[in-house]
């Protein structure tokens, strides 16, 4: 324990105390010798605490100003910009291809979200929407919801982890590697797969990969069961979510906050209903809600969104059984000016152009080298404009500003995160509540500063 | 794809046919059917006359000053209207920004709860209107979005700031001042959001460098990103 009294280098204690109050650098050691000497002092009842930037229960580097008094928290700011790695200025000096690389690692726990917008877009301003393969659009969609199964879980665990529930972590993650697992099957990456491509995807599923999906199917409710009858009726867990960090309908529509927060106020707004793409009208599922519009009901929503997804899943895996028979069903557009020559394929050294593609044009078609390396590098023109198709992410309404100037670049490529959007909500959720509330009121926005700070 | 279920638009509103009849639209080039559209009868024209007579009842007694006066205000906040691929795109004048955002809200007819965010957009050849600050709203009520484009001159770099209509417009008009430099008049606490506050200059702009060092792999040099080949 240590305390230093001096705020500026070389001012005097009077000084510092003068102007900004009496500092703490409290590295380890007991609060109360803290509280005691303060009180020896004079007592001054309100205190600013810095939370983060490197707390291990702020879902990545975030850092919160707050301002206390006794344990109530008077006032709640969030300090972002820790993990800025210029994401979008990066995408502007790549081809549009390769932008999917960039964008996937911007909220790292639903790459293929952030692929999928952006993706969407580029398709719309080349107009080739409705020229994406079938076969394209069920791989994105299962590929989408299995990682908002891995994004809710990614939620759900580490909240448990912050009110002190190992178990509930270790479950949540147990469920997760599965998903990763999937995911490094058919992708070849656990992350940051930019798997969804302008005009489709990368590459077809796997040998194996429907039968691997369909394993993790039968064994994913009882892996939500239990999650279920670990935390349903916990009583620690409803002490410390029910009712807390409340907000309402109405909040929510001035905050401009989406996803499950507005989902737990009753209000089943989801994109995949009301403003669907990719073909997600053509799929059952529900849009679950709860009118508690506190932590708990946020819980629930994702758990229930869990199910709906599996459920999804089950339905794309059986369009793509029903498709095994049907002959040249391409995953990526079949046009050449724009779809990625190279087939593929997953060597040991990891995702590459297939041997076969290489034999093709290194030792039988000039023109097909030709046309492989002007495609890879100067890519494809996009025509002037600027769209945004936005889609919803596990964490709300996730879209992709893309602007283009006629060239084989982005112009400028803007993502609208909603963990961006919902970090203004803190102060609203955390303010006149208790410093312990401030955890779980964090934690039910799920925020992903990957996201937020892009 | 989906068919698009096309409506009437009767006194401001998308309402069904009272029948509720819809007949297929044809695509001339592929004979395929790529839309409905309302099969109206004689209640339908009926109600879409009185709805025109009712609201004819003010415009009638107005008089040409005043129908050129409203039709101005308009022009006077609008600069142009965009339909590109199906999204519109209404260009304000910066100065009326606020008031139409307001109306944007709070109408009933229009309600644009969801605040989407502000882009930045740089376009130093365009002189005079080089800084773009792009608005994108969504209405929950009427499942529908719209965007707002507003330029400011570099010289001159100010937009009102919205967050008095949308308080979610706050970090979104921070990190576009941080980004582009763009200043958001009457904003609460216009300061960086995701760079240092001490950092000079607005990495966004197309004059701010990317940066970077060459990376050695294999033997072989690969330069910074902006220094490669450029086919654009």
């Amino acid at each position: 324990m240590s305390t230093d009294t001096h705020a500026t280098p070389g001012a005097t204690d009077a000084e510092a105390d003068a102007t900004e109050g009496r500092v703490y650098n409290v590295a380890g050691g007991d609060w109360d010798e803290v509280v005691t000497e303060d009180s020896e002092r004079g007592f001054n009842e309100q205190i600013v605490v810095n939370m983060g930037p490197q707390h291990p229960s702020t879902h990545g580097v975030l850092r919160l100003i707050l301002t206390l008094e006794g344990e109530t928290v008077t006032d709640a700011r969030a300090s972002v910009g820790y993990l800025h790695t210029g994401i979008e200025k990066s995408m502007e000096y790549r081809t549009w291809t390769q932008g999917t690389t960039f964008i996937t690692r911007a909220d790292y726990l639903t790459p293929l979200f952030n692929e999928a917008t952006y993706c969407l877009g580029v398709e719309r301003l080349l107009g080739v929407e409705d020229k994406v393969p079938e076969r394209a659009q069920i791989i994105r969609v299962l590929m989408l919801e299995l990682n908002r199964i891995s994004s809710h879980l990614g939620g759900i665990g580490p909240f448990g982890l912050e009110l002190g529930a190992t178990t509930i972590f270790l479950q949540g993650v147990r469920m997760r590697e599965n998903v990763l697992d999937l995911f490094e099957l058919i992708t070849g990456l656990r992350m940051n797969h930019a798997f969804i491509r302008p005009g489709g995807v990368a590459q077809d599923l796997p040998a194996g990969g429907l039968e691997a999906i369909r394993d993790f199917l039968r064994k994913a409710p009882a892996w939500t069961a239990d999650l279920h009858k670990l935390i349903d009726a916990n009583a620690v867990f409803i002490a410390r979510t029910k009712g807390i960090a409340y907000l309402d309908l109405e909040g929510c529509m001035a905050l401009g906050v989406t996803g499950p927060i507005l989902r737990a106020t009753g209000l089943p707004w989801d994109l995949r209903k009301s403003q669907p793409v990719m073909g997600y009208e053509t799929y059952e599922f529900d849009v679950p809600t709860v009118d508690t519009c506190d932590t708990y009901g946020r819980y629930q929503i994702r758990m229930a969104e869990m199910e709906q997804s599996l459920r999804i899943v089950q339905q794309c895996v059986e369009r793509l059984a029903d498709r095994a028979g049907v002959a040249n069903d391409p995953w990526m557009i079949q046009d050449a000016k724009i779809g990625w020559p190279a087939r593929l394929s997953l060597g040991p050294d990891g995702l590459g152009p297939s041997p076969e593609h290489i034999a093709h044009i290194m030792g039988q078609s000039m023109e097909a080298l030709i046309h492989h390396f002007k495609l890879v590098t100067e890519g494809f023109r996009v025509p002037v404009g600027q769209a945004y198709v936005p889609v919803e992410s596990p964490k709300g309404e996730l879209g992709c500003h893309v602007v283009s100037d006629g060239g084989t670049r982005p112009y400028r490529a803007h993502l609208r995160d909603p963990s961006f959007h919902h970090m203004q909500a803190v102060s609203v959720l955390c303010e006149g509540g208790n410093l312990a509330d401030v955890i779980p009121a964090i934690a039910s926005i799920d925020p992903v500063i990957g996201g937020v700070d892009r | 794809m989906t068919q698009a279920r096309l409506r009437n638009f009767v006194n401001g509103r998308y309402t069904d046919p009272c029948e509720g009849a819809y007949s297929e639209v044809i695509d001339p080039s592929t004979g395929a059917a790529y839309a409905h559209a309302p099969v109206s009868s004689a209640a339908d024209v009926d109600e879409a006359l009185r709805a025109a007579a009712t609201a004819f009842e003010g415009w009638r007694d107005s008089t040409p000053a005043e129908r050129s006066r409203a039709m101005l205000r308009f022009a006077d906040a609008v600069e142009r209207v965009t339909t590109d691929f199906g999204e519109l795109t209404f260009y304000l004048r910066r100065v009326h920004l606020v008031a139409v955002m307001d109306k944007l809200l709070h109408d009933p007819a229009l309600r644009f709860e969801i605040f989407g965010g502000v882009s930045g957009v740089h376009y130093p050849a365009d002189l005079g209107r080089e800084l773009h600050a792009v608005y994108h709203l969504v209405s929950i009520t009427h499942n529908r979005r719209v965007r707002l484009e507003v330029v400011a001159p570099d010289a001159d770099p100010h937009i009102p700031s919205v967050t008095s209509v949308y308080p979610a417009a706050n970090w979104h008009e921070r990190e576009t001042w941080d980004f582009f430099g763009i200043v958001f008049d009457g904003h609460p606490a216009l300061t960086r959001i995701e760079m240092p506050d001490d950092w000079p200059g607005h990495p966004q702009r197309k004059d701010y460098p990317l940066g970077g060092i060459p990376v050695e792999y294999r033997g072989t040099k690969v330069p910074p990103p902006d220094e490669r080949r450029s086919y654009s």
